[in-house]
């Protein structure tokens, strides 16, 4: 018996933690002799108080679709994928070599080569991690992890050497040709005669990224792979004798993951307003991808809520930092927080639910 | 009222999960020096009633008497206190422990361990000696046999005193012979005025060494009666609610060709372990091979081979065509590309995910069949969905709910999703193993009548059972496996249970005989 709604589980359990984590982060306010409640307001104005501020709340949004996806696909085949931050780095090389070295006519053909190339140079960065889970049985965090420094180093000695302008002092791409900018939701406001989101750099690419929701959840309920997937995920015994090979699917899950994680490199790179590849690009977004995923139950749409969720909270601790004296640390402080109670706590919310729903269900049973 | 109090009473008790009324209202009363035995179907309740007496559930109501006095089980160390010991169907031994250290275990008397081990050793030496048990204190458990082991848990809850000792299923892992010794055991336990309550599904348990008999039925006790007052027929009636047929009903086998050949099969494990040593058998259409045999002996692997996912080398020949036994083929989805179903040994491990839905595990090991597929890349769920409504319906599972994860059926009814699944394939072979383990006996009853329909239809049977009385009701010839061999086959109306146990212990085919 699982004893408790679904929508218990899907929509009180994540608020309830979020009630929590928003308590946590009072305190420390108080604590540190910041009025909550003004910094509460100053937050929510941040996030979405100007249609500018809104745009980058979209924007981060866009990123962490991609990781949560990136997690999530891993996740149902109860593999846990921490390397989106390495696995983003590398798709921002993809991106960025692609539109470098390649003359593109028009943006709309940029796009589909440096989505592919993020993807695969994303996919190829979990290869090895995966080959060793799949048939050596290194366990995939430890890895990814590892990964994830060596990805920073590569990304560096790129940065610093191949990619690098002659003349620059900066660890950068130079800006990619214009053929290859992305158009920003601002411009297509524009066609519309709207002028909405400004400055901000939330840019086409978040269709994509729905658009990798929608196949997600295509390919995670509706075709054969899924249904492997899931079912190794679940029980990798009963895949056994299903026939479904454990080392496939284990690798094919993690390039999938990896691919999305990736493809945020779009986004990150080729959709900016300066569009270029910089030292940081992946900016944690491959950590706050786990907690997207675990707040969205694995489900897309769950996804996309928790990742206007984070982007709102990245993008409101930042103005938050900037308008106020509260140091930035304080704002990770919070997001710690979020993560904390809505990813690695989950359960402990969840399993008092589940009592008292147990619980309820008895005496209107025992009432009948 | 006796004279003498019960050594266990209880009053009432009733226990709920969520909607599930697991215990209503339950008393019974067990008298000092008399072995009790609790008898019902899967998910009865005894299992719930016997944790609530060893303080892993609180019951919700009602109250525990221990020879007559009130006592409260919060934990299993009051339980101990109070001098009930149990024995579980899962032995909880640390394997490499020696069988002393294991006693000692959770009873230690201080931080330093010798002084504890040494006067440990000396009782355990007295006790062993008093019960007739045979143990060896220094022998490691996992060099030690399972009936040897299940002498170990007894040992275990002696040694901490117990004074009613509970057995949860004891017989489900032993040969007829060790059964035989445990009953043995048991009935020595009660001429020294120890309490046995004994929990089984096994109706000729009952009959052959309780006093009095309790039945359980929907989490009511619904009789309790003298066992030298009923019979088998009487207590599965009871159990069921309705009269059951214990004996498979079927018509003799008529075999034609040979559909399934298995030569020289030699399997060795990851460990190197030799599993299965130069097996050779055949099956024909229209017939029931019976694999006998403790569990162990090599029947799971060799289930696993035939299925498909494990490796081996020798022959096997499937309507005259080698199977591939080793290479790419040798995986499930070829095997049911071939015409071999399989209704595996673990439903729970792997016959069913258990988070799936009944409609998604209707689909599991299928889900590459044309008719489930929508195009080349999208499944069609609505047909799956319906095909798994019609099987449900057909198999008369309960509730007919294809929605529900299969961790949500009774164990009886996951039985049914998967036999549902693999018979109605229309298969050339049928590959069972333990398709009644932790079947209510309604169920029991339908499954097999469908495994010999099957027969019936012309297919070729390979039953798995560590149940005698299975494999004798069901097969139309035995094989007995002992240590990766076949020891002998026999045609079941030419053998009996004396001489399979042999078979089942390694003695061979002369010794037997």
């Amino acid at each position: 018996m699982d004893g408790m709604p679904k929508w218990a589980d899907v929509v009180l359990v994540p608020v309830i933690s979020l009630l929590l984590a928003a308590i946590i982060s009072v305190i420390v306010f108080m604590a540190i002799g910041q009025n909550p409640w003004e910094a509460i307001k100053l937050m929510a104005y941040g996030a979405v108080g100007t249609s500018d501020f809104l745009g980058y709340t979209l924007f981060y949004a866009t990123n962490f679709i991609f990781t949560g996806l990136c997690v999530a696909v891993a996740f149902h085949a109860s593999l846990f994928n921490i390397g989106g931050e390495g696995q983003v780095l590398l798709g921002g090389l993809g991106a960025a070599i692609v539109c470098i070295f390649i003359p593109w006519p028009h943006w709309t053909l940029a796009l589909v080569a440096g989505s592919a190339a993020a993807a695969l140079f994303g996919a190829l960065w979990v290869v090895i991690p995966a080959y060793l889970q799949a048939r050596r049985g290194s366990h995939i965090v430890i890895t990814t992890i590892m990964f994830n420094f060596m990805a920073s180093g590569l990304l560096i000695f790129m940065l610093a050497g191949p990619l690098k302008p002659a003349g620059t002092m900066q660890v950068a791409t130079g800006i990619f040709p214009e053929a290859t900018h992305l158009p920003s939701l601002h411009d297509l406001a524009g066609v519309f005669g709207l002028d909405l989101f400004g400055r901000s750099p939330v840019n086409i690419s978040i269709f994509l990224a729905l658009a990798a929701c929608v196949g997600v959840w295509a390919l995670i309920w509706h075709t054969r792979l899924g249904f492997e997937i899931r079912a190794l995920g679940r029980s990798e015994s009963a895949a056994k004798y299903a026939g479904i090979s454990a080392v496939n699917i284990t690798m094919i899950a993690l390039l999938i993951s990896g691919g999305l994680a990736g493809m945020m490199a779009v986004n990150n790179t080729m959709g900016i307003n300066s569009p270029q590849l910089v030292d940081n690009a992946a900016g944690g977004a491959g950590f706050i991808g786990i907690a997207v995923a675990l707040m969205g139950r694995n489900h897309p749409v769950g996804i996309v809520i928790a990742a206007l969720l984070f982007g709102a909270l990245y993008q409101g601790g930042a103005e938050l930092s900037a308008a106020t004296s509260v140091q930035v640390q304080i704002v990770v402080v919070i997001q710690a927080l979020v993560i904390m109670f809505t990813g690695a706590l989950d359960e402990m919310v969840r399993s008092p639910i589940r009592k008292i729903f147990l619980r309820m269900d008895r005496s209107s049973a025992a009432g009948e | 009222m006796n004279d003498i109090a019960p050594a266990i009473e209880l009053k009432g008790i009733s226990k709920a999960f969520g909607p599930v009324q697991a215990n209503k209202d339950i008393s019974i009363r067990v008298m000092p020096g008399t072995i009790h035995g609790i008898i019902g179907e899967n998910g009865a309740g005894k299992s719930t009633l016997m944790s609530i007496l060893y303080g892993f559930y609180k019951a919700d109501a009602g109250e525990v008497f221990i020879s007559g006095v009130k006592t409260e089980i919060p934990d299993s160390q009051a339980a101990i206190s109070a001098g009930i010991g149990m024995v579980f169907q899962h032995f909880k031994l640390v394997k490499n422990f020696s069988v002393l250290e294991n006693v000692v275990l959770g009873a230690e008397d201080g931080a330093l361990l010798k002084p504890s081990l040494r006067k440990a050793r000396k009782q355990l030496t007295a006790l062993s000696e008093e019960y007739e048990l045979n143990v060896d204190p220094d022998a490691v458990i996992e060099d030690i046999g399972v009936g040897m082991q299940q002498r170990v848990e007894i040992l275990k809850a002696l040694y901490r005193q117990a004074d009613i000792l509970i057995l949860d299923e004891p017989t489900g892992v032993l040969t007829p012979a060790e059964a035989d010794q445990l009953f043995r055991i048991l009935g020595r336990l009660k001429e020294e005025g120890k309490t046995i309550i004994l929990i089984t599904h096994k109706l000729r348990e009952i009959m052959d060494i309780t006093d009095t008999v309790s039945v359980m039925r929907r989490g009511e006790m619904t009789s309790t009666v003298k066992t030298s007052e009923t019979n088998p027929a009487d207590l599965a009636e009871r159990m069921v609610g309705r009269k059951v047929l214990l004996r498979v009903d079927k018509v003799p086998a008529q075999p034609k060709d040979v559909v399934l050949d298995v030569r020289n099969l030699n399997v060795t494990d990851d460990k190197g372990v030799h599993r299965v040593k130069d097996v050779s058998f055949n099956i024909r259409a229209g017939e029931i091979l019976g694999i006998a045999g403790v569990s162990g002996n090599g029947q799971s692997e060799l289930l696993e081979v035939l299925g498909g996912y494990e490796k081996a080398t020798g022959e096997i020949y499937l309507n005259g065509d080698q199977l591939d036994l080793t290479g790419d083929k040798s995986d499930g989805q070829s095997r049911r590309a071939r015409g071999i179903a399989h209704v595996p040994e673990d439903r729970q491990q792997e016959g069913l995910i258990m988070d799936f839905a009944a409609w998604e595990n209707t689909a599991f090991g299928y889900h590459h069949d044309p008719r489930y597929q929508r195009n080349r890349f999208i499944m069609d769920n609505a047909a799956i969905l319906k095909d798994t409504q019609e099987k449900m319906d057909r198999f008369d599972v309960r509730p007919p709910n294809p929605m529900l994860a299969a961790k949500n059926f009774s164990g009886g009814n996951q039985q049914k999703i998967v036999v549902a699944r693999e018979i109605e394939r229309n298969p050339d072979v049928l590959l069972v193993g333990q398709p009644t383990r932790g079947v209510d006996i309604g169920a029991i009853e339908f499954i097999h009548q469908q495994i010999v329909a099957l027969r019936d239809a012309g297919k070729a049977i390979l039953l798995v059972s560590v149940e005698l009385e299975e494999i004798m009701g069901l097969s139309d010839r035995i094989a007995v496996m002992f240590d990766g061999q076949i020891m002998g086959e026999r045609m079941p109306d030419e053998t009996d249970e004396k001489e399979l146990g042999l078979l089942m212990a390694g003695m061979t085919n002369g010794e037997a005989a």
